[in-house]
């Protein structure tokens, strides 16, 4: 099966139509779009990863294994910022999203490809800047910039951070705009909204959030930015200003990002939960609907982050009871899937085993959020490793899992080749135990009390945070091998099929990989989403079992 | 490595509430891998024909509604276990012990009414209520201890409260939990929780300069807070009221302010209207009181807190205070 494509498949091929290097930089190619922030944002997660293993290493021995206070300092806040701004928050949205928006709306292309070019630009521009502040002087206000500190007392690079992030909403703004308009403009015929694929609801979500929610960020950056270069007492009480409202807009952004994080990873998971049951998803109205709600209780739940930060006594109390709500959308996704997978023909490829993880282990953040969404025992939480290994359930055990799985599932369809099976179900299989092992060891120590962002600790601590470097080791390795086996796959891989998993959506419809402009010609809807009776129909009309259409 | 011990009848109710959260997650974890489980078993392609996908659709309301209504009513049970015992977090009792807490990149300055003060470190009694008036003189830092299951946030330029009765005798390690910079990780001290006759022995074995109330008293002559402020003993009159207004009985009085918001005068009030002044509704006066940022430190701002407190005579000090505190006023 492996060796060079054949030259049809390669003439009409997004990949190799003028492979000129100057035709990758200026191209409005979504597809290619989607690789070139692909490239990016691989760049800068090793980057990020980079921190958390320091930090990792740092925490074996309770006086700090092996930097200084200023240097951990510098290494969580890089991690931090670093993760969240150039990594997690683009991720699914700009590499699949980018790629998969048009394919699955049966379009040619976003509905502005030159705004999507002009995006991976400012995302690069402002990764610069970041790498350049952290690199130049280093920061260490952790990737929350909470004043005073970060305006009156640190010695850092503040301002070309802030400057980096401020530029990244910018282009996080020009992908929601794109997405948005796409989805409304650009649907084939016979495309309703309700036949679109989850994953658009999902990404549709998430760009209301991006248009709606990063100016705000946008604001209080360039409003801390003012404080530092000019003394305008806004944060700072010395100045007359008020530090808690520089928490307030931040996490009036921040909070929203998360969902901004978490949804794509839903929808991703959603298209693999029923291609590998090869069944509709049940209660489709509903996930629909809970991303949308996702999105907009999203907007009224940030004060849960100031529970213990002087905040009144009725805020606290609202804020509480909004943040059980928007936990109720995300239970409904779970035992929708869950209710997808019941009665359905299940493979377990490894996109299927990387969704599994990402049920799993969203379930126990979605969990673990209650104990912070609860007032008293927030108190008691907060701001202790129990919310750092909340929020990694979350980011890493959900987000990145379903990352993972979306990248194995497209793959074939992205470059024309299949990874390597076995390794994939190994990798996935490796990183659910080492993340579980890194991680859940921090639920207890956060009980215990250990606070968040210590360089050193007390002696009692020990045991647990050795367990959590040792799980952080095997997270690396886990994280590694993908890197080398999609690499691997790119050169020596199987020839993929259009259709590898048997699944229902537009973009298995055209080749592996997609002609230039995507579809021969426009294709016409006439079916809901995932109606496998109607593609087996077409497949083979004969058969009654359903089972294993193997590729 | 030792399990976590409970300090006070809060932090009993706290873990209490948390084996509660744990029992529900372990319940929904076991339904969620156990039904993952078993539809991979019985679903397994191959093995099995699809069920009927139509029927599925028309069956979905049903549980939609189920499951959906399920998570509502358990979620709103937790809200209001979890809010009512935070709730008391905001209601410290009257007569509690007062000592002003203040952060610095990077310790904690302990002040205790008698007078004595320590650094990282905190002495209290079995038993009797504890108030502590958090402020910070620079970042934001946060006082947290855990086997109280307490903490809360300590801003600049402001007072927060937490108060506390502790149970049973030790000494137990206290957090700075907000980031605050270089040595963050080393702003960390002792609770120390002794019984009342160690408590007793310990205050006057301890050096102090002159209690909080006699501290404050000087301040505010020294400070001119007397030649406006109608008090006691110092104004001409207790009720001329021309030039301030009088802080007889001020404490634990309402205030209502110029916004037309009425606020109870408590010692964050009553600290923050030094560093801050705020208007009243409907006040003229001859002058206005400027702002004492930056001229008073924390310390003082803890003493004129404690001397303005015992102008209110009726509301009920703290009685420990006093053994230790010759001229207290009350």
């Amino acid at each position: 099966m492996s060796g060079t494509p054949s030259p049809a498949v390669q003439q009409r091929s997004y990949l190799w139509q003028d492979g000129t290097l100057r035709s990758w930089l200026l191209t409005r190619d979504h597809k290619r779009i989607g690789l070139l922030y692909l490239g990016s944002i691989t760049a800068f997660f090793v980057l990020g990863s980079i921190g958390a293993a320091l930090v990792r290493l740092q925490l074996l021995e309770p006086t700090g294994a092996i930097l200084s206070d200023a240097t951990y300092n510098r290494m969580f806040t890089m991690h931090g910022v670093v993760m969240v701004w150039l990594f997690l928050v683009p991720s699914i949205p700009v590499t699949l999203g980018n790629f998969l928006v048009p394919l699955m709306l049966g379009a040619r292309d976003l509905a502005f490809p030159r705004l999507n070019l002009l995006s991976w630009y400012l995302f690069v521009a402002s990764g610069l800047l970041v790498v350049y502040g952290l690199f130049r002087g280093g920061l260490e206000t952790g990737w929350t910039f909470y004043t005073p500190l970060s305006s009156e007392y640190t010695q850092g690079r503040v301002l070309p951070v802030v400057l980096g992030v401020f530029l990244n909403g910018f282009s996080s703004i020009a992908t929601g705009v794109n997405f948005i308009v796409s989805i409304h403009q650009l649907r084939a015929p016979g495309m309703t909204w309700y036949r679109l694929p989850l994953m658009l609801w999902a990404l549709y979500a998430t760009s209301v959030i991006f248009v709606l929610a990063t100016p705000v960020l946008a604001i209080t950056l360039l409003l801390l930015a003012f404080e530092h270069l000019f003394r305008v007492g806004v944060f700072d009480p010395t100045l007359g200003g008020d530090p808690l409202l520089f928490q307030q807009l931040f996490w009036f952004y921040s909070h929203p990002a998360v969902y901004i994080m978490i949804l794509p990873g839903m929808g991703v998971v959603s298209e693999i939960v029923s291609t590998f049951s090869h069944k509709p998803v049940f209660g489709y109205r509903f996930v629909a609907w809970s991303s949308v709600s996702i999105a907009a209780i999203g907007f009224i739940v940030w004060g849960h982050h100031m529970f213990v930060a002087g905040t009144s006594l009725y805020s606290a109390i609202v804020f509480s009871m909004f943040s059980f709500f928007v936990s109720v959308p995300s239970a409904i996704k779970v035992f929708n899937w869950l209710g997808t997978m019941h009665g359905g023909s299940i493979r377990l490829d490894a996109p299927m085993l990387y969704a599994m993880g990402f049920i799993g282990l969203f379930t126990v953040g979605g969990l673990t959020g209650l104990f912070l969404a609860s007032l008293a025992s927030d108190v008691h939480l907060t701001q202790t490793y129990f919310v750092v290994a909340h929020f990694h359930y979350i980011m890493v055990g959900g987000m990145v899992s379903a990352y993972f799985g979306g990248l194995h599932y497209w793959w074939p369809k992205i470059t024309g080749r299949m990874y390597p099976e076995i390794w994939g179900r190994v990798a996935a299989a490796l990183i659910f135990f080492g993340f579980n092992l890194t991680f859940f060891p921090q639920f207890i120590l956060g009980y215990e009390g250990m606070p968040r962002r210590y360089a050193t600790y007390p002696a009692q601590f020990q045991v647990l945070n050795v367990l959590s470097s040792a799980g952080a080791g095997i997270l690396a390795v886990a994280y590694l091998l993908p890197l080398i086996y999609f690499t691997w796959s790119l050169f020596r891989g199987a020839q993929a099929p259009d259709n590898p998993w048997g699944a229902t959506g537009l973009e298995w419809q055209t080749a592996s990989p997609p002609p230039v402009e995507n579809f021969a010609e426009t294709p016409v809807v006439t079916t809901d989403a995932y109606d496998y009776a109607a593609r087996d129909g077409r497949a083979d009309a004969a058969r009654v079992d359903e089972g294993a259409p193997h590729a | 490595m030792t399990w976590l011990p409970e300090a006070s009848a809060h932090a009993m109710r706290i873990d209490i509430l948390l084996t509660g959260l744990v029992i529900i997650s372990l319940a929904v974890l076991g339904l969620v891998f156990g039904l993952m489980l078993l539809n991979v078993l019985r679903f397994r392609a191959g093995r099995t024909t699809v069920a009927d996908h139509v029927a599925a659709r028309h069956k979905s309301w049903g549980f939609e509604i189920a499951w959906t209504s399920a998570t509502l009513a358990i979620f709103f049970g937790l809200f209001l276990w979890a809010t009512q015992l935070y709730v008391v977090g905001f209601r410290p009792p009257a007569g509690a012990i007062q000592i002003y807490v203040t952060g610095k990149q990077w310790m904690w300055k302990v002040q205790y009414p008698g007078g004595q003060r320590e650094i990282n470190a905190l002495h209290v009694p079995v038993g009797r209520p504890v108030q502590l008036l958090l402020t910070s003189e620079d970042v934001i830092h946060d006082f947290s201890i855990p086997v109280l299951r307490i903490k809360h946030d300590v801003l600049p330029g402001r007072y927060q409260s937490l108060w506390f009765t502790a149970d049973r005798t030790g000494s137990f390690r206290f957090y700075c939990t907000q980031f605050c910079g270089l040595a963050h990780s080393r702003m960390t001290g002792m609770l120390t929780i002794l019984n009342a006759a160690d408590y007793a022995g310990w205050l006057n074995s301890t050096p102090a300069t002159g209690s909080l109330v006699q501290t404050g008293e000087a301040l505010f002559i020294r400070n001119g807070c007397s030649g406006c402020h109608a008090s006691s003993r110092y104004a001409p009159d207790a009720t001329d009221t021309s030039r301030a207004p009088s802080v007889v009985g001020l404490y634990g009085s309402r205030v209502t302010l110029a916004d037309g918001h009425a606020v109870v005068a408590d010692a964050a009030f009553l600290h923050d209207a030094i560093v801050d002044p705020p208007r009243r509704s409907g006040a003229s006066y001859a002058t206005e009181m400027p702002s004492f940022r930056g001229v008073l430190a924390e310390d003082d701002l803890a003493a004129l807190v404690a001397y303005l407190q015992t102008l209110s005579p009726s509301i009920p000090q703290d009685a420990g205070s006093s053994s230790n505190a010759a001229g207290a006023g009350n």
